[in-house]
C-alpha cells in the first residue's frame, strides 16, 4: 500500500558487496545492492486511536496513502525528511519507534493547509501534524517546542482578556524561550527592523525634512498605549474560565 | 446593501495598524457603510487551535453571534486573512456538524455569551469591495492612476485554503477562485497597476512560525521576494497583516543574517487602492510600514 521513497530505506538496511560474481557475471558494487528483509514485531494496533483522541487527528484512519499531502507540503519542499504521508502511514500501522526517528521536526508544520486542501479523503493532515506534536509532548518524547510555548502564551492572554496584545506575546515568548531581547536588538535584524520602523537612519543622514515626512506618530503611540492599557473584551466575563474548563475536561476525558 | 459589521481583529489593532487605517480610509472614500463589531474578541489566530480546536471554533463563533444577536447584522467583514479564515471555518464546522454546533451553543449559555445560530456570513474585505463596487466601479472613481506600477499580488494561505470552508468560491464567472485567486488583481488593474504573472500567489510565508522557527520563515519569504523580483514586480501587494509583517521582517532578516538583499516594496492592497482614489500617503499610513516605499511611489508619480 505504501509508496516507499528511497530516502526512507535506512542505510543500515542496505547491503552492497564490493566484489561479487554470480554465474560468471561480475555484479560488483551497486549491481548487487539488496534491501535486508525486516521483521517488525513492536507495533501498536491501538496507536491510531491515541492520535485520533487529540484534536485534529480524528480522521487519520481514513488515509489511503495517495501522497498528495507530502507532494503539496511547504515544509517538504525545503526538507525531504518532513513527510506527512509517511507519518500518517506509521500511525495507522502503529509503528511508534519508526515515527520517533522524526520526532524533532514534526512541530515545524507551518499550517499552510495545502495538504488539507488537496486530500481526497478529508484526513486533514494539518490537524494530524498538530495531534502528533501534542502526543509527542504529552508522552515525554520531546520537550515543548518553541511553537507550543508561543501557542500557550497566546492562549493564556485570550483566556484572560479575550484579546491579545502582540508586543506582550512577543516579549513573553522571548522570555520563555530564553532569548535576550536586548541582545537580539543589538546583534542585528531586530535592531535594524526597529530602526527602519522609526526611520532613524534618515535622521542620522541629516535629512530632517525627509525624516519628518516619514515619522510614524500614531503607530508607535498606539502600540505603547496598548502595552500600558491592555486590550480587553469587556463582555468577556466568565468566557475565559468556561473555555479553560472545557479544555481540561476534554483532556481528562481522553487522556486521563 | 448588506449590513456589515467590521471585525478588525488583534493584529490590525497592533502591528497591522497601517492595514486598519488604510481600510477605514478606503471604505470612507468609497462611501461604503460599516459599523465596528461591538466588543469583539480574538478569533484564536493560528495559535489557539493548537491548544484545542474547539477554542478557535468557539471564539470565532462568538464574534458572529455578537453581530447577529447584539447588533442585528447578517454580515461580518474581516480584512485579516487569519480572522476571515477562522470565522469561515467556524461557520463551516457548525454547519456540517450538529455536535460542534451543540457544543458551541452549550459553551455560550454556560458563559452567558450571545448564542451563535448560524445565520451570519463572513466575508473578506476583498470580497466586499468586489460585491459592492467591483473593478468597473473602481475604474470610475480613480483620481490618480497607479501609472503601471508592476505588482505581484500575494494572497497567502488563509484566504483560499482549505477550499472546503469557502463554499462561495469556485462558482464560475464573477466568483473568487480558490486555485488562482484574482480579486486583488482585478481591483488593482482597474486602478492602473500592471499585474505581473506571479506563480506564488498562494504560497506560504511561514507566518505561523515567524518567531518560533525564523530560519524556515526567512527561507519561505525569500522564495516569495525573489520570485516576485524575477517576474518583474516592483511591489508585492498584501491582504493579510501576518503575511505583510512576515514579508517586511524577513526581508530585513534575510539581508542581515544571510546577506541576501531584495528591493521589492511591500504594501497593503488597501494602501495602493487608496492612493488611486486620491488619498494621501499619510492618511493611508504608508509612512508607518517598515518597508519604506515613499521614494519609490514618489518616483512613480503616485504621491
Amino acid at each position: 500500500m505504501a509508496i516507499h521513497e528511497k530516502s526512507l530505506i535506512a542505510p543500515e538496511d542496505l547491503m552492497t558487496a564490493d566484489k561479487l560474481v554470480i554465474d560468471g557475471v561480475d555484479v560488483s558494487g551497486h549491481w548487487n545492492t539488496m534491501i535486508k528483509p525486516r521483521y517488525v514485531s513492536d507495533y501498536d494496533p491501538d496507536f491510531c486511536k491515541v492520535i485520533q483522541s487529540y484534536g485534529g487527528g480524528e480522521n487519520v484512519h481514513r488515509c489511503w496513502q495517495c501522497g498528495s499531502c507530502t507532494n503539496s507540503c511547504t515544509v517538504y519542499a525545503i526538507n525531504a525528511d518532513f513527510n506527512p504521508r509517511y507519518w500518517i502511514y506509521l500511525v495507522n500501522l502503529g509503528l511508534q519507534a519508526e515515527l520517533l526517528k522524526d520526532k524533532d521536526i514534526i512541530w515545524q508544520c507551518v499550517s499552510c493547509n495545502k495538504c488539507t486542501n488537496i486530500c481526497p479523503k478529508d484526513v486533514r493532515p494539518e490537524g494530524v501534524m498538530k495531534a502528533l506534536q501534542h502526543w509527542l509532548e504529552d508522552a515525554g518524547h520531546v520537550p515543548k517546542s518553541s511553537s507550543t510555548k508561543f501557542d500557550e502564551e497566546f492562549t493564556r492572554q485570550c483566556f484572560e482578556r479575550g484579546r491579545i496584545e502582540d508586543t506582550e506575546v512577543i516579549m513573553n515568548f522571548f522570555k520563555q524561550t530564553g532569548q535576550d531581547v536586548v541582545e537580539l536588538v543589538k546583534q542585528g535584524w531586530l535592531g535594524i527592523m526597529l530602526a527602519r520602523m522609526n526611520h532613524l537612519p534618515l535622521l542620522r543622514d541629516g535629512r530632517i525634512g525627509a525624516f519628518l515626512a516619514r515619522l510614524p506618530l500614531l503607530g508607535p503611540l498606539k502600540m505603547g498605549w496598548a502595552m500600558l492599557f491592555k486590550p480587553r473584551t469587556k463582555s468577556w466575563g466568565r468566557t475565559g474560565e468556561v473555555l479553560r474548563q472545557y479544555v481540561e475536561e476534554q483532556k481528562r476525558l481522553h487522556h486521563g | 446593501m448588506a449590513k456589515v459589521a467590521y471585525y478588525p481583529g488583534c493584529a490590525l489593532e497592533g502591528s497591522g495598524g497601517p492595514y486598519d487605517r488604510s481600510t477605514r480610509a478606503l471604505v470612507d472614500a468609497l462611501d461604503l457603510e460599516m459599523v465596528n463589531l461591538q466588543d469583539w474578541n480574538c478569533c484564536g489566530a493560528m495559535e489557539v487551535k493548537n491548544i484545542h480546536p474547539m477554542l478557535q471554533t468557539y471564539m470565532s463563533a462568538r464574534n458572529m453571534a455578537i453581530a447577529s444577536e447584539k447588533m442585528g447584522f447578517d454580515t461580518v467583514m474581516a480584512p485579516c486573512n487569519g480572522c476571515y479564515h477562522n470565522l469561515k471555518k467556524a461557520e463551516y464546522e457548525c454547519a456540517t456538524s450538529a455536535e460542534t454546533m451543540q457544543t458551541v451553543q452549550e459553551l455560550a449559555s454556560k458563559a452567558g455569551d450571545p448564542v451563535y445560530k448560524g445565520n451570519v456570513r463572513t466575508i473578506h474585505l476583498l470580497e466586499w469591495l468586489m460585491e459592492e463596487i467591483g473593478a468597473d466601479g473602481i475604474k470610475q472613481r480613480i483620481r490618480k492612476n497607479l501609472n503601471g506600477i508592476k505588482i505581484a499580488n500575494y494572497y497567502g494561505c488563509m484566504y483560499t485554503r482549505p477550499r472546503q470552508i469557502f463554499p462561495e468560491k469556485d462558482q464560475g464567472p464573477g466568483s473568487e477562485s480558490s486555485h488562482k485567486p484574482h480579486f486583488m488583481d482585478d481591483l488593482l488593474a482597474a486602478a492602473g497597476a500592471v499585474n505581473i504573472d506571479f506563480p506564488l500567489k498562494t504560497a506560504c510565508c511561514g507566518g505561523a512560525h515567524t518567531l518560533s522557527d525564523s530560519d524556515t520563515s526567512t527561507q519561505l519569504v525569500l522564495n516569495l521576494l525573489q520570485a516576485a523580483e524575477e517576474a518583474g514586480a516592483e511591489v508585492i501587494a498584501t491582504e493579510c497583516p501576518t503575511c505583510h509583517s512576515g514579508l517586511e521582517m524577513h526581508q530585513i532578516r534575510a539581508e542581515t543574517r544571510f546577506g541576501i538583499k531584495t528591493g521589492v516594496k511591500i504594501l497593503y492592497f488597501t494602501q495602493l487602492l487608496g492612493l488611486a482614489l486620491g488619498l494621501s500617503a499619510r492618511k493611508l499610513a504608508i509612512h508607518e510600514n517598515i518597508s519604506d516605499s515613499l521614494d519609490f511611489l514618489h518616483e512613480k508619480g503616485v504621491i
